[in-house]
């Protein structure tokens, strides 16, 4: 069993957000959703927490963080990048987009950039087709995204003028 | 009370409100085939996730085929459970369970005795007309259990019986598809979980994806080593169940045909875990009546309800889970542990040998007792107490590969002077079976009258937690008894809560007890096998001369040429432990 090492804050955090649940086992999901929200993303250690504020197994717990795409046991980076593999993105080019966020990261899917900045994850549909191909880097929506996008997309953030993108 | 009428293969059936077609139907000898699904009758155990869809049946005036174990039976249905769609479906969807499945079954574990072998068999498959991806999983091996799932079929038999009857909570579905797997959190090894080995898992598995750790081999190189003298105890629950591993009915004792049958593999010593288990009662029955009597004086820190010690799984469950109770239990060791540390300083004197030519072999109903001989405190400079331990159904392969006809073989005795035994010590191997001993011999010992009847039928039985109140000559004595840890979890959160009256608890992890255990031969879901081996013990106890263990002669020799007196400082050193905290 990996040995807690959470901040004491952080557990206390967890246990509010279990509180705010009313320590349901049948509010699993909605727990893993809203810790996932505040932590970025469900270590083994905050795993056993939520376990144990809701009384049930940690191998149930993990067994639903693997079920569902959403949940994610690895770290986002500061930026995450989503992919629309969607129907329409994808025949208008997705893929190849992808694969050149992968190459100028240096990442697969569901990994982190070294510095913590960047991670890229795949997603299915985020409602805006008519802009196919779509990318998220955080809140933000690029549409018509081709691959010679991507190496503009991410100096932008890398350089740090990422105030006037995230309110643009 | 609503009945339901319906026709299954046109054959009229009357059925309660609530039963499902699988029920229905075999109760007019209908056997619909199952793979999935498992029932144990009495014990509130049941696995019927619908996930094989082996069992589809036709209902006329229903769409798409119906699962029979978990479709309820409703009035005027007319099912027929082997139309030509029936069995089309039935076969196409055992292909497609096999198509994911290694083809190893000549060399598996499990050959012989697969139920996922056995319906391919039922249902005639002759060739998969599906290829595809296979499974590639990594096997995972701990001191008792063998994962391999590539075998798995995703039955959650295991999953039930982990979580909902044991509430031990290793193993779940990981991972979503064709990724998804039974596995514990984190896909850790189950020697890194709070795993107890009790090995239910292993007992329930359909396939190989579960077993045992096979020791068989190192115990006939121990035979064949002429410098080891090679002794062998075998556990009460064993002589109960080996007889079905040779095509003999459930329940039949083979005693002295298990003795006749070590012999014959050229064990040195042939002796008796049941003269442990008698060493056992005489350690815990005296700490039951020391903490009782410190307790009636009015000490306030004594510990009760005692809890009995003799079962590992048992004894890692509370580790892990409830580790601040941990000064509770008694601090007797099993008696397969007793049996070993008593083998290999008073019996290795008598034989003159050091303890490093000894080699104590275990014939055990348990695959935790794997676990337990390896724990470190039961080792002397390295040397295990026990060094190899084998389930019935290890023996009954071994006894198999040394061509000895088991059926035939004459009955034959224990040697001295480990295998004397009582009717007390026989009786450990069953649910109620180590309160009951204790209680014969603690009432003598404290009231020093004769008990009236040695039969405590309140202690017997296969509820999952009973109780019961023995009045020794004046002073009730309360008893609880858990078999299943999710049944003992429910006992010790009282004890918890401050809500516990019981004076002295006994606690077995597997359901029925011994007779139940994971080392046993399969039982495929039938729980009328586990009260047969039950029955079978308590015979065995009635036939024996001596029913108390504190009247036997052996023990008391030992106390008296080796031990002292129970509860002496040689007793403490070689027949008590300590326990850990694992959290």
């Amino acid at each position: 069993m990996p040995k807690i090492k959470l901040a004491e804050n952080t557990i206390e955090l967890i246990q509010e957000i279990c509180v705010e649940f009313e320590n349901k086992e049948s509010e699993l999901i909605n727990v893993l959703h809203k810790v996932q929200g505040k932590l970025g993303y469900l270590p083994a250690e905050v795993q056993e927490v939520i376990a144990r504020e809701l009384k049930m197994s940690v191998a149930k717990v993990y067994g639903v963080v693997t079920f569902y795409s959403f949940f994610t046991m690895i770290p986002q980076g500061e930026f995450p990048i989503s992919v629309c593999m969607g129907t329409a993105c994808y025949v208008r080019g997705a893929e190849q987009v992808l694969a050149e966020f992968k190459r100028q990261l240096k990442v697969e899917v569901g990994e982190s950039t070294e510095d913590g900045k960047f991670s890229i994850n795949c997603l299915r549909c985020v409602g805006a087709c008519g802009l196919a191909p779509v990318v998220t880097v955080g809140e933000k929506v690029f549409g018509r995204v081709a691959p010679s996008d991507v190496k503009k997309i991410i100096a932008e953030y890398r350089e740090g003028c990422t105030e006037n993108i995230k309110t643009a | 009370m609503d009945t339901i009428n319906l026709k299954i293969d046109n054959k009229p059936v009357v059925v309660k409100k609530g039963t499902t077609i699988l029920e229905a139907a075999s109760g007019i000898g209908i056997d619909i085939p199952t793979l999935c699904h498992m029932k144990l009758d009495d014990m509130n155990i049941e696995n019927k996730p619908g996930g094989c869809r082996i069992c589809v049946v036709e209902v006329n005036g229903r769409r798409n085929l119906a699962p029979a174990c978990c479709t309820e039976a409703n009035d005027g249905m007319e099912i027929n459970t082997h139309s030509m769609r029936v069995i089309n479906a039935r076969r196409t969807v055992m292909e497609l369970i096999l198509s994911d499945h290694p083809f190893d079954c000549l060399i598996c574990a499990k050959s012989g005795n697969c139920e996922l072998q056995d319906m391919a068999h039922k249902l005639g498959i002759r060739e998969i007309r599906y290829q595809g991806e296979q499974s590639t999983y990594r096997e995972d091996t701990s001191p008792a259990i063998i994962r391999d799932v590539d075998k798995c079929i995703m039955c959650r038999r295991c999953e039930t019986m982990c979580n909902e009857v044991q509430t031990v909570g290793v193993l779940s579905a990981i991972n979503r598809g064709f990724q998804s797997v039974v596995s514990p959190a984190f896909e850790m090894n189950l020697d890194h979980s709070v795993c107890t080995y009790c090995g239910q898992c292993v007992a329930v598995c359909p396939t190989g994806a579960l077993t045992e750790v096979d020791e068989t081999g190192k115990v006939v190189r121990a035979l064949s080593d002429p410098a080891k003298t090679v002794i062998v105890q075998t556990a009460p629950a064993v002589r109960a169940a080996l007889g079905e591993e040779f095509g003999m009915e459930a329940g039949t004792l083979v005693t002295g045909k298990l003795v006749a049958a070590l012999r014959r593999l050229g064990f040195d010593h042939v002796f008796d875990t049941d003269f442990a288990a008698d060493l056992t009662i005489m350690e815990e029955g005296t700490e039951l009546l020391n903490r009782l009597g410190k307790f009636l004086e009015g000490d306030k820190d004594v510990k009760l309800p005692i809890l009995t010690s003799c079962c590992p799984a048992w004894v890692k469950f509370f580790e892990h889970q409830f580790p601040e109770m941990k000064d509770i239990p008694s601090s007797a060791r099993s008696p397969q542990q007793m049996f070993g540390a008593i083998a290999k300083t008073y019996f290795a004197d008598k034989l003159e040998i050091k303890r490093e030519d000894m080699v104590v072999v275990s014939i055990m109903p348990c695959v935790a007792k794997k676990y337990e001989c390896s724990r470190d405190e039961f080792k002397t400079n390295g040397n295990p107490d026990v060094d190899l331990v084998l389930t019935t159904r290890e023996l009954a392969a071994l006894i198999k590969l040394s061509n000895i006809d088991f059926k035939t073989l004459p009955s034959e005795d224990f040697d001295h002077p480990l295998g004397e035994s009582t009717g007390a010590g026989v009786i450990f191997g069953t649910t109620g079976g180590v309160i009951e001993a204790a209680v014969r011999t603690a009432y003598e010992i404290h009231t020093k009258k004769k008990l009236p009847k040695l039969d405590f039928d309140e202690l017997r039985g296969m509820e999952g937690i009973r109780e019961a109140t023995i009045d020794f000559n004046g002073l009730p004595i309360r008893i609880g008894i858990a078999h299943g840890l999710g049944n003992a979890r429910k006992l010790l959160e009282d004890i918890q809560a401050g809500k516990s009256e019981f004076h002295a608890i006994e606690i077995m992890s597997c359901p029925g007890g011994c007779i139940g255990g994971g080392g046993q031969p399969y039982h495929h879901g039938n729980a009328s096998i586990l009260k047969k081996r039950q029955m079978a013990l308590y015979t065995e106890d009635k036939n024996k001369t001596i029913r108390k263990s504190h009247e036997n002669p052996y023990i008391l020799k030992l106390y008296d040429e080796f031990l002292g007196k129970p509860m002496s400082e040689k007793a403490h050193h070689l027949l008590h432990t300590a326990y850990f905290d694992r959290t």
